[in-house]
């Protein structure tokens, strides 16, 4: 026992294999570089929006005269400032607010089943994951109904690829493929929390000794919150 | 007897600050929201004209990434290797927002 000796080589080149340089394991590593593809995409996605509507006149009257018109881009709290059971009553801006605390609290949600899987809790992972899945339910349904609402319009004809009410063109173009795009991501983050709010379930990830599936999971949902977050801002803000 | 030791887990109690501190995250990303609205809606275009508020918006939102991101995304407590492979190849984006910028202007004067 006494000749038992663990050798560490401290020059051993931490590069060379064998450890994790990064103290993160290869599949978070992996879910790190992909949600940073993906941020170039969103990023290109709303840099285009930019381009476009700065290569579009901007309304430059007093913002209580504002009217839709195709001459000239939108001011977005102007298009979205209806919130559904109040009809007719003006409330800018309200329903993307209640969506974006959704995201937020689903977010808060997420981490608190990271959490607890850390400290191997099931019930509490199983807890957290399912107000997690919820929230993201709760949120694609408000976008629903925001799609419905834009589509139908206020009696101005609404809004498809080619053509809206609200302004030119490329404004609901742009609304459809940005918000939608992201909305994508949202049912894809749904999904990926069900199955591994399942894995939870039947025990699996217990068996495997360690929750990371929660962990890398939990770092999509969060991305996902963070493009919501840029979108709120550019799209219906700025 | 064996295979129920087997089975068993060690779950660890819930520590009450760390959990207080992800809510405080949250609290603080409600908080800059509201501020968020308070600009876009409460305050008038005399006081805060547009450009200023899009400034106030861009710094607003960064401020909420990096809460995102650094806490709940946990890139703030990982090796410095790891947060700087992430960091850097972003400033492709900034890249990519300065030419089409230039492109917007140059488009609009081209057409009106």
């Amino acid at each position: 026992m006494a000749n038992t000796a663990v050798l560490v080589d401290e020059n051993v080149n931490a590069w060379g294999g064998g450890v994790a340089p990064m103290k993160a394991s290869y599949g978070k590593l992996m879910m790190w570089f992909f949600l940073l593809s993906d941020a170039f995409t969103f990023s290109a996605l709303l840099i285009t929006y930019g381009l476009i509507r700065f290569s579009h006149p901007a309304y430059d009257g007093m913002i209580e005269d504002f009217v839709f018109s195709q001459e000239y881009w939108p001011i977005p709290e102007k298009v979205f400032e209806a919130v559904p059971f109040l009809h007719g009553v003006s409330l800018p801006l309200v329903f993307v607010g209640i969506m974006t605390f959704i995201l937020i609290l689903s977010s808060v949600t997420m981490v608190l089943a990271v959490e607890a899987g850390q400290r191997m809790d099931k019930a509490a992972v199983e807890k957290w994951m399912l107000w997690t899945i919820l929230g993201g339910f709760t949120f694609l349904g408000c976008q629903a109904w925001e799609w419905s609402h834009f589509i139908h319009g206020t009696g101005g004809g609404g809004a498809s690829l080619s053509w809206n009410e609200y302004g030119p063109s490329n404004f609901a173009a742009l609304f459809f493929f940005i918000t939608g795009f992201h909305g994508f991501h949202v049912f894809s983050g749904v999904m990926l929390n069900f199955i591994v709010f399942y894995q939870t379930t039947v025990g699996k990830l217990e068996k495997r000794g360690h929750y990371e599936m929660v962990e890398k999971v939990g770092l999509y949902w969060h991305f996902v919150d963070l493009v919501w977050v840029f979108v709120f801002t550019f799209f219906y803000l700025v | 007897m064996e295979h129920e030791n087997i089975s068993q887990v060690q779950v660890q109690p819930a520590d009450k600050a760390k959990i207080w501190g992800i809510w405080k995250v949250m609290l603080f990303l409600l908080a800059v929201t509201a501020v968020e609205f308070v600009v876009a809606l409460a305050i008038p275009l005399s006081i805060l004209s547009h450009p200023v508020k899009v400034y106030i918006y861009i710094a607003l939102t960064i401020v909420k990434a990096w809460a995102i991101v650094g806490e709940f995304m946990h890139l703030s407590h990982e090796r410095k290797s790891l947060i700087w492979s992430i960091l850097l190849p972003t400033m492709f984006i900034v890249f990519l927002l300065f030419i089409l910028i230039v492109q917007g202007n140059a488009i609009f004067d081209a057409l009106y």
